[in-house]
C-alpha cells in the first residue's frame, strides 16, 4: 500500500489545478522514485482528469517511470559534445560494470542507469552524473572507481 | 515599490559595492560547479572571514562566465585578473598575495603557448566577443536582485510603463529588427503585433510566455543566461506583456537545469516582493505576473504548441498549425512565445533604441526585419575544440572566427573535420564552409542552420554517419508518434544507417536515404519531423566519400563503427606493461610483463578501454 496521504498532499500542493498535474506527477516521482497506480488514480479523481489522459501523460515524458527506480540515478550524459567526446563508451562501460542496460534498475534496487541529452556542462563533456553530483571529463577506465565510490555506504 | 524606492535600492548597492577595495567574482555556472566552484566560494569567504577582512573585499558567486574549458574560474574587479583553474587550496594564496600583497598569483594566470596572460580582456577567447543578451554575466550575483539593480536593473521598465505606449513598444521592438533566437528566427515585433490585432479582433486575454525548454544537444546558451541573470528575462517579459496587453506569464522550463529553474525562481520571487511582480508595477497601475512550469523530460515540448498543450497539463504533442499560436496559444488565447535569449535582449533594446541594436549584425532591417540578422548571438561551442564554452558575437562572424580565434582552434592537436550547428534540426558542414557568416539565413542555405546556437566542433576521429544516426536515434525516441512521416521516417532512416555502419550497406542506400529525409520534410506535421533528416541529408552531401567507404569497402575512415574496425597491438611500442591487459574487461589481451601483448580478436568487444589506458600509443585502429 502506498502512503496516500502523501498524494494527497502533493495534490494539495498544486491545488488540485488539473493544469498542474505534470507538477504532481513530478513529485510523486521524486517522492515514491515511480508513479504508483494508485498514485494516478487519486490524481485522475480528484482532478477530474480521466485516468487514460494520465497515463498517457506518464508514458509520453521521459521523467516518469511506472517501475521503482534505483535508490540512486545514474546519468549518461549524451548530448552532441559528450557524444563526440566519447559518452558511447562510457555508457558501455558503465553497462558492463553494473550488469545493465540503460533504462535499468540493478537487481538490488540500488542503482537506475539511464542516458540523458545535455545536462549544459558541455564544457565538462564527457559528463557522468550520480543523483545530481557531476563527474566531468570522464572516460571509459573512470567507470569501476566511480560505481566503487557509490557502493561505499555513505 | 515606487520608483523612489527602486532609485534608493540602487544607490545603497552602489555604495555598499563602491565600499570594497576589491570583489572577487566566482564563475558558479552549471560547469564551474560541476568543478565545484561553490566549495570554492566558501573557501573564499572562510579565509577573508578568518582574517577578517569581509569588510574590505567582497565574495560574488556569479553566473557563467562564458570560459567554461578553464574552469573553475574566478576574475578579480576592478582590475580584471583573470584566475583558470582554481580550486579551494589557492583561496588563501590568492587572498594573502593579491588582495593583501597587491601581486596576483601567477601560477594560476590563463597561458598561452607557457606566456601568462594576466588580464581577461587581452585574453583572445572574449577579444572578440560582444555581450549584449550576456551583458551582466561575471559582473551580478543572480541570486540578488540588489545586484541587478545596481548595474541599473528595472529602470527600463519603469521608463516604458510610464512615458511609452504598446504600440511604441513593439514599434521600437520591430525597428529592432530581432528575430527569434530560439533557432525560428521570426521576426519579435511582427509576433507581438500579431498578437496585439488577434486580441483587438477576439477581445481575448492574451499571455506571454518564455521558452526555457533547451532541448537541444550539445546547448546551452538558456541555461547560461538564466544562470547568470535571471531578471533580464523577467524584465523583458514585462515589457513584452506591457506591449501586448497580458497580465500572466509563464516560464516553461526543462527539468534538466536545477541550477537555472533555482535560481529563476528565486528571482521571481525576489521580484514579486518587491513589487516588480504583481499588481500596480512600480505605481504604475500595470500588473503582471510569472508563474513556472517544469518540464518533464520531452524534446518536442520545445515545439510552440506541444509547449502550451504540456503547460495546460497534457501530453507535448505539436497540433497543425493552420491558426499560429499567436493568435490561438495556450488554452486557446493568443499568446506569445519568446525564447530566453531574446526576452533578455529586450530591455536592452527599450533603453539604447531600435537603432542602436540594429546597427549591430547583418543587413539593415530598420524597415524590414526579414532583410538581415541584427544584434547578436549567444553559441555554446563545444565539442573537439580547446575553448569550449559560452561565446557571444555579432550576427554575422565566420564559422572560422569562431571556431579558430575565438575557440582557439582544435582540441588535443587532431584535424578540424566539421562542426555541427542548429542541433538536431541543423547539419554538419565541412572545412569549405567555415567562412561563411553565420546568421539566420546563411547557414540555411548550406544545408544546416544557425538554430538556437549549439556548435559542436568534430575531429577528424568522428565517424559522419554515426553522427548522422546519433541525431536520428535522438529524434527517434523524441518524436511523439502523432503524425506517419516523421514516426515511421525516423525508424526507416535509422535502420538504414545501422546496416552500413555494420558493414550491410547497399548501394543505393545514400539515395533511398535523401528519398526519406525529402518526404519527411515535405509531409511532417511540426518543425521536428520537417527539419529531422537534415543531419542525414547535410553529412550526405558534404561527406559522401564515407558513406561510400562504409558501403563499398566495409570501412570505416574514422575508425569507429566498431563491425568495421579491429584494434591490434603495435609491437614496436608496446612495452609489455600489462595495463591492457589488467583493465580488458572480456580478458582477451594476453602477454606476460616485459613482451608484447597481443589481442584475440574473437573475444575483443572493441570497447576502447586498451586504448584509452595505454601510455606508449601502442594499441591502433585497423
Amino acid at each position: 500500500m502506498i502512503d496516500i496521504e502523501k498524494v494527497d498532499e502533493i495534490i494539495d500542493k498544486w491545488g488540485c489545478d488539473p493544469d498542474f498535474v505534470i507538477e504532481m506527477f513530478q513529485d510523486v516521482q521524486d517522492h515514491f522514485r515511480y508513479i504508483p497506480r494508485k498514485a494516478l488514480e487519486r490524481i485522475a479523481d480528484r482532478t477530474g482528469k480521466p485516468r487514460g489522459k494520465l497515463f498517457h501523460i506518464v508514458t509520453f515524458y521521459k521523467a516518469f517511470s511506472l517501475e521503482p527506480r534505483g535508490e540512486k540515478e545514474i546519468q549518461v550524459c549524451m548530448g552532441t559534445a559528450c557524444y563526440v567526446r566519447g559518452a558511447p563508451d562510457v555508457l558501455a562501460a558503465m553497462e558492463r560494470e553494473l550488469g545493465i542496460k540503460s533504462g535499468k534498475t540493478t537487481a538490488d534496487g540500488k542503482f537506475t542507469l539511464s542516458e540523458v541529452r545535455c545536462l549544459g556542462a558541455c564544457g565538462m563533456a564527457p559528463v557522468v552524473t550520480v543523483d545530481g553530483r557531476v563527474y566531468g571529463r570522464v572516460g571509459s577506465s573512470d567507470i569501476p572507481g566511480i560505481i566503487r565510490e557509490m557502493r561505499r555506504p555513505q | 515599490m515606487t520608483i523612489d524606492e527602486l532609485r534608493d535600492i540602487r544607490k545603497r548597492a552602489l555604495e555598499s559595492y563602491g565600499r570594497y577595495e576589491a570583489a572577487l567574482m566566482v564563475c558558479t555556472g552549471t560547469a564551474c560547479v560541476a568543478n565545484r566552484a561553490f566549495s570554492l566560494v566558501d573557501a573564499f569567504r572562510d579565509e577573508l572571514k578568518k582574517r577578517n577582512l569581509v569588510d574590505r573585499f567582497l565574495v560574488v558567486p556569479t553566473g557563467c562566465n562564458g570560459f567554461c574549458a578553464q574552469g573553475p574560474v574566478v576574475v578579480v574587479q576592478p582590475e580584471g585578473i583573470f584566475y583558470a583553474k582554481v580550486s579551494g587550496a589557492d583561496a588563501e594564496e590568492i587572498v594573502e598575495k593579491h588582495l593583501l600583497g597587491g601581486e596576483p598569483v601567477q601560477r594560476l594566470h590563463y597561458r598561452v603557448n607557457g606566456v601568462p596572460v594576466p588580464l581577461m580582456k587581452d585574453i583572445r577567447f572574449f577579444a572578440k566577443q560582444k555581450f549584449l543578451a550576456l551583458r551582466h554575466k561575471g559582473v551580478i550575483d543572480p541570486e540578488k536582485i540588489e545586484d541587478y539593480i545596481r548595474v541599473g536593473g528595472y529602470q527600463v521598465v519603469y521608463d516604458v510603463l510610464t512615458s511609452g505606449t504598446p504600440t511604441g513598444v513593439v514599434d521600437e521592438v520591430t525597428a529592432s529588427g530581432i528575430r527569434g533566437r530560439g533557432g525560428g528566427g521570426f521576426p519579435t515585433g511582427v509576433k507581438w503585433r500579431s498578437c496585439v490585432e488577434a486580441v483587438r479582433r477576439t477581445g481575448n486575454e492574451p499571455f506571454v510566455v518564455c521558452n526555457a525548454d533547451e532541448g537541444d544537444p550539445g546547448a546551452f546558451m538558456d541555461c547560461g543566461i538564466l544562470e547568470a541573470d535571471p531578471h533580464s528575462v523577467i524584465e523583458g517579459m514585462i515589457i513584452g506583456a506591457f506591449a501586448v496587453g497580458a497580465s500572466q506569464g509563464f516560464v516553461y522550463i526543462r527539468k534538466e537545469y536545477p541550477l537555472a529553474m533555482k535560481r529563476l525562481v528565486k528571482a521571481i520571487s525576489q521580484a514579486r516582493e518587491l513589487g516588480l511582480l504583481g499588481s500596480d508595477i512600480l505605481g504604475t497601475g500595470f500588473d503582471f505576473d510569472v508563474v513556472v512550469h517544469r518540464g518533464a523530460g520531452s524534446f518536442v515540448c520545445g515545439e510552440s504548441s506541444a509547449l502550451m498543450a504540456s503547460m495546460a497539463g497534457n501530453v507535448g504533442e505539436p497540433r497543425a498549425k493552420y491558426v499560429r499560436s499567436v493568435e490561438k496559444g495556450y488554452k486557446d488565447m493568443p499568446t506569445v512565445l519568446n525564447n530566453v535569449e531574446t526576452w533578455a535582449n529586450i530591455p536592452l533594446i527599450m533603453e539604447k533604441g531600435a537603432r542602436w541594436f540594429a546597427a549591430i549584425g547583418t543587413g539593415d532591417v530598420t524597415e524590414n526585419p526579414w532583410n538581415g540578422s541584427s544584434g547578436t548571438k549567444v553559441f555554446s561551442l563545444a565539442g573537439d575544440v580547446r575553448n569550449v564554452g559560452l561565446v557571444e558575437v555579432p550576427m554575422g562572424t565566420s564559422l572560422r572566427e569562431i571556431i579558430f580565434d575565438i575557440g582557439g582552434g582544435m582540441a588535443d592537436g587532431r584535424k578540424f573535420k566539421a562542426v555541427q550547428t542548429g542541433g538536431p534540426s541543423g547539419g554538419v558542414l565541412p572545412e569549405e564552409k567555415l567562412d561563411l557568416p553565420v546568421d539566420f539565413d546563411t547557414l540555411t542555405k548550406a544545408g544546416s542552420m544557425m538554430g538556437s546556437g549549439g556548435m559542436v566542433v568534430m575531429n577528424d576521429k568522428t565517424c559522419m554517419v554515426q553522427v548522422a544516426a546519433y541525431f536520428v536515434n535522438f529524434l527517434k525516441d523524441e518524436s511523439c508518434g502523432k503524425c506517419t512521416p516523421c514516426r515511421e521516417g525516423l525508424v526507416a532512416i535509422g535502420s538504414i544507417l545501422r546496416r552500413i555502419m555494420e558493414g550491410e550497406g547497399r548501394e543505393e542506400d545514400p539515395d533511398l536515404l535523401r528519398e526519406y529525409g525529402q518526404t519527411m520534410r515535405e509531409s511532417s506535421l511540426c518543425g521536428l519531423g520537417q527539419t529531422a533528416a537534415n543531419p542525414v541529408l547535410s553529412t550526405l552531401s558534404y561527406f559522401r566519400e564515407e558513406y561510400e567507404a562504409h558501403i563499398m569497402e566495409k570501412r570505416c575512415p574514422a575508425g569507429k563503427c566498431k563491425m568495421l574496425i579491429k584494434y591490434d597491438i603495435d609491437p614496436e611500442k608496446c612495452t609489455g606493461c600489462t595495463v591492457c591487459a589488467s583493465r580488458c574487461p572480456v580478458d582477451a589481451i594476453t602477454g606476460s610483463p616485459g613482451k608484447v601483448h597481443v589481442i584475440d580478436d574473437t573475444k575483443c568487444i572493441r570497447c576502447g578501454l586498451c586504448r584509452e589506458v595505454c601510455n606508449f600509443d601502442a594499441v591502433e585502429v585497423e
